[in-house]
């Protein structure tokens, strides 16, 4: 029998600023060696459970805890962050925020230096953790010319220079390109095999998790644990689908087809799937769904011609970039971290003037306009919606932009954004504080002062980070409305599954230029286009391919139509 | 991109290559023997050394420039104000008169005024590449440890270089901000009046404070998460050893300070008098 190593008893948590408790009788034990993944919707709990582990609950985010969370057999309680740092090591959430020190070597070292560690027996613990990871010959590299997968692998190293016990990631998966976020899956499974230390990984994106084997999963909700399991033993219930969590998309796909799922089809991965049992079902379904509809174009609204522009007026960050949008397309935009994407989006909007080309709003040459008159036919939505909100109530926030016009009167404006309220779901909310929203509902709020100006485009920058299943599918089905309205939507991604499933186009940047321009299915299926813009492609095709069924591509539309049907059906 | 003013300037050379140490200690003697002295002959000294050093450390002008500039104009500034508040200041100093042409009332122009206007404008110059390259010669990482070195509380020493390390990031959300703002009609620029612009520019404080909160969060955590202020003490990574040249570098800079000191004080009077 395995040591226990974490060991919740009876645990209920209350923030000091709350009225309920976000823990509830929490019993949990993990044993030494163990790698676990928490799962759960936003505002479960989960995250404050992983607080729990590092400390930061209740030493710093401080409220009310009973019961008794004892870790390496002691009582937390009774200990401080400090000393629970040196067992529990925590890599946060956001990859580019936690890094302290400048260059590589000197962030590793951080927390030996805190703990008064000589210089001569730091520098040689740092050139240890850093050969762990394999970032041992960046160690004077600046943090800010690294890639995503190597700030990952410098912040894990950060934690380990410690020799803690027991490794915490707060969400690894949030804001990583899907190649990326592969990687730091397999790099935690790496470490986990080299040192023996226990994983705790706090997760909602199931599937990019199960990539790699995980023991044990816990789902959580409302502050109270309902489920504890083996993948294998999770994936037959339907306790993800009751908690808004998104099961992987191949385990969708079989319950679609009414297969009968048991813990002994090795369910957790593809590569163990026992697909011979679920052959004929799987091509009956598929036979008998209606094919998927396609869309037909209309005319240009906006073409990129040859767009070039540089940040340091040496090398061009967006090389000859051309492409042409139709009215009335919702179109993605994918590639890797740092290929350009945003910066294109700024370009589109007038944020910043391209150096070369032209841009082409309905036949006409837009490129010597301004932000602000671009902004009546082009909307930029951000990602982090507190970047946009200026004002303390959420009419005024909407209203905004036309107030600042001054050519309206306060009854045409009133009408406005009364009518854009409605569209986006806040008119009961029209008289609240921005402060009193939850972080969808900010960036419904974000996307409402952007819509009341009537552009004919709207950009959005990751319009589903950071949110659950739920929200996402809330704010995917709103944007899908709007496009059905005649708004032209561009959204800059780096969920495959979102570009798979609303978008009918999807354009890859790498490095600066245009690689593809495409149907997703037809990208994904791309290998050669997946691996140079570190895309992902979707399980669902290798499920096809794997059964034997003959039009893959047809299988994946078929799926994401009949699937968007069942979740229209949501409350 | 925005503008980096003050930011660490790479090359390699003697100075570059001192320990941020020895640099802050040589920085404040040296600040000290300027602002002690009014003594012409050691300011004189005293500008031809920096400016050689100045030359030694590779540092260019236009790296520098747009400081250099805000500092001139304040040295004007100040010079104006010194001579509409105390025109006399120069003749009481000095005791005698000559005077070159008469302005008005009080206000006329005597060489002794000139003269010590000439003394201050020159302690500025003994200072302003000494601050300067401390600034843009010491690296990031090791400008917290330098603090720390000469008995500053590190937590203190730490604020302040992550404080200087997170302007350029505040600068790059000031941008996106205002960018996102502008195409909502509220305008920063040139086009805009400027009572309008000053009102509009509440529009990007809100924002920018809500995303700065969230930054400093995030620091604040991963900090506390690693150990930040356990102990008393810490020890610094990318701390440079003190070698020859540093204590060859302190003990000169000593034996100038002293020598100044003793020249400008031993007749009893900080100010070197040729109108005597």
């Amino acid at each position: 029998m395995k040591q226990p190593i974490i060991q919740f008893e009876n645990v209920t948590f209350k923030y000091r600023s709350q009225q309920e408790p976000t823990l509830k009788n929490i019993d949990l034990t993990i044993h030494q060696g163990e790698k676990i993944l928490i799962a759960g919707p936003s505002g479960s709990g989960k995250s404050t459970l992983a607080h729990c582990l590092n400390g930061l609950v209740p030493f710093s985010y401080k409220g009310e805890m009973t019961g008794s969370l004892k870790i390496q057999g002691q009582e937390t309680k009774e200990l401080d962050i400090f000393s629970l740092s040196k067992m529990v090591g925590t890599v946060l959430q956001d990859s580019d925020g936690q890094f302290i020190g400048l260059s590589v070597g000197e962030d590793i070292a951080f927390s030996l230096e805190n703990n008064v560690t000589p210089h001569d027996t730091m520098m040689k613990r740092v050139a240890d953790v850093s050969r762990l990871v394999d970032m041992d010959e960046y160690l004077d590299a600046s943090i800010h010319a690294l890639s995503g997968g190597q700030k990952q692998r410098v912040s894990l190293a950060g934690v380990m220079v410690d020799d803690v016990d027991i490794l915490l990631f707060d969400e690894p998966l949030a804001n990583l390109d899907p190649a990326t976020g592969r990687h730091a899956i397999d790099l935690i499974d790496q470490i986990q095999k080299e040192t023996n230390t226990t994983v705790v990984i706090i997760e909602h994106r199931l599937e990019d998790v199960l990539y790699r084997n995980v023991d044990r999963i816990i789902v959580v909700n409302d502050g109270e644990i309902v489920n504890d399991s083996s993948p294998n033993v999770l994936l037959t219930s339907d306790v993800l689908q009751r908690n808004n969590i998104r099961e992987p998309l191949y385990i969708k796909a079989l319950k679609y087809a009414g297969c009968l799922l048991t813990p002994q089809h090795g369910l957790a991965h593809l590569n163990t799937l026992q697909t011979e049992a679920f052959k004929d079902k799987l091509l009956h379904w598929f036979e008998q769904s209606p094919p998927a509809k396609k869309r037909t174009l209309t005319h240009p609204v906006l073409q990129l011609e040859d767009v070039s522009f540089t940040y340091s007026g040496k090398e061009n960050n967006i090389k000859k970039v051309s492409f042409s949008i139709d009215k009335g397309e919702m179109v993605s935009i994918v590639g890797k971290n740092g290929a350009g994407k945003s910066t294109l989006s700024k370009l589109i909007c007038g944020f910043e003037k391209n150096n070369q080309g032209k841009i082409i709003y309905h036949e006409k040459d837009i490129t010597g306009d301004t932000i602000y008159q671009r902004a009546e036919r082009i909307g930029m939505v951000m990602q982090n919606p507190n970047q946009m909100i200026s004002k303390h109530m959420i009419y005024d926030e909407v209203a905004l932009g036309l107030v600042m016009k001054g050519t309206y009167s306060e009854e045409e404006i009133r009408e406005r954004v009364e009518n854009t309220l409605k569209i986006c779901g806040l008119y009961p909310f029209r008289n609240w504080p921005i402060s009193a929203l939850s972080f969808g509902q900010k960036k419904r709020v974000t996307i409402a002062s952007i819509l009341v100006l009537k552009p004919e485009i709207i950009i959005l920058d990751e319009p589903t980070a950071g949110q659950d299943f739920y929200h996402y599918t809330e704010m995917m089905e709103f944007l899908a409305d709007l496009n059905a309205q005649g708004i032209t939507i561009m959204m800059i991604t780096h969920d495959m599954h979102l570009m798979l499933e609303y978008t009918q186009r999807a354009i890859v940047i790498a490095d600066g230029k245009v690689t593809a321009d495409d149907s997703p299915i037809n990208i994904l299926t791309n290998e050669a286009i997946v691996a140079e813009a570190n895309l992902k492609e979707t399980s669902l095709f290798d499920l096809a391919v794997l059964t034997g069924i003959e039009e893959p591509v047809e299988f994946v539309s078929k799926f994401i139509a009949f699937d968007r049907e069942v979740r229209k059906a949501w409350p | 991109m925005a503008v980096e003013m003050l930011s660490y300037i790479e090359k390699e050379s003697p100075v570059h290559r001192l320990s941020g140490g020895t640099k802050l200690i040589i920085f404040i003697m040296w600040s000290s023997a300027a602002m002690l002295t009014y003594d012409t002959r050691i300011l004189l000294f005293l500008f031809i050394i920096s400016m050689t050093i100045f030359i030694v450390s590779k540092v260019h002008i236009r790296d520098i420039a747009f400081v250099l500039i805000f500092i001139l104009i304040f040295l004007l500034l100040n010079n104006i104000a010194i001579y509409l508040f105390s025109p006399q200041e120069g003749v009481r100093i000095y005791g005698t008169n000559h005077v070159l042409f008469e302005i008005a009332g009080r206000y006329n122009m005597t060489l002794e005024q000139i003269f010590y206007q000439f003394n201050i404008t020159l302690k500025y110059f003994v200072v302003i590449p000494a601050a300067l390259l401390f600034i843009v010669t010491t690296h990031p990482s090791e400008f917290a440890a330098s603090l720390h070195r000469i008995g500053i509380n590190y937590k203190i020493a730490y604020s302040v270089s992550l404080a200087l390390r997170y302007i350029p990031d505040i600068q790059r959300d000031f941008r996106t901000i205002a960018q996102a703002q502008q195409a909502r009609g509220i305008d920063l620029s040139k086009n805009e009046k400027l009572a309008k612009r000053i009102k509009n520019a509440g529009a990007i404080i809100l924002p920018l404070i809500l995303s700065s909160l969230d930054r400093i969060e995030v620091i604040s955590n991963a900090m506390e998460l690693r150990g930040f202020g356990k102990n008393k003490k810490r020890t610094w990574y990318s701390i440079k050893p003190f070698k020859r040249a540093d204590y060859i570098t302190i003990a000169v800079g000593a034996v100038i300070l002293t020598v100044s000191l003793i020249i400008t004080f031993h007749d009893g009077s900080r100010f070197y008098n040729p109108f005597l």
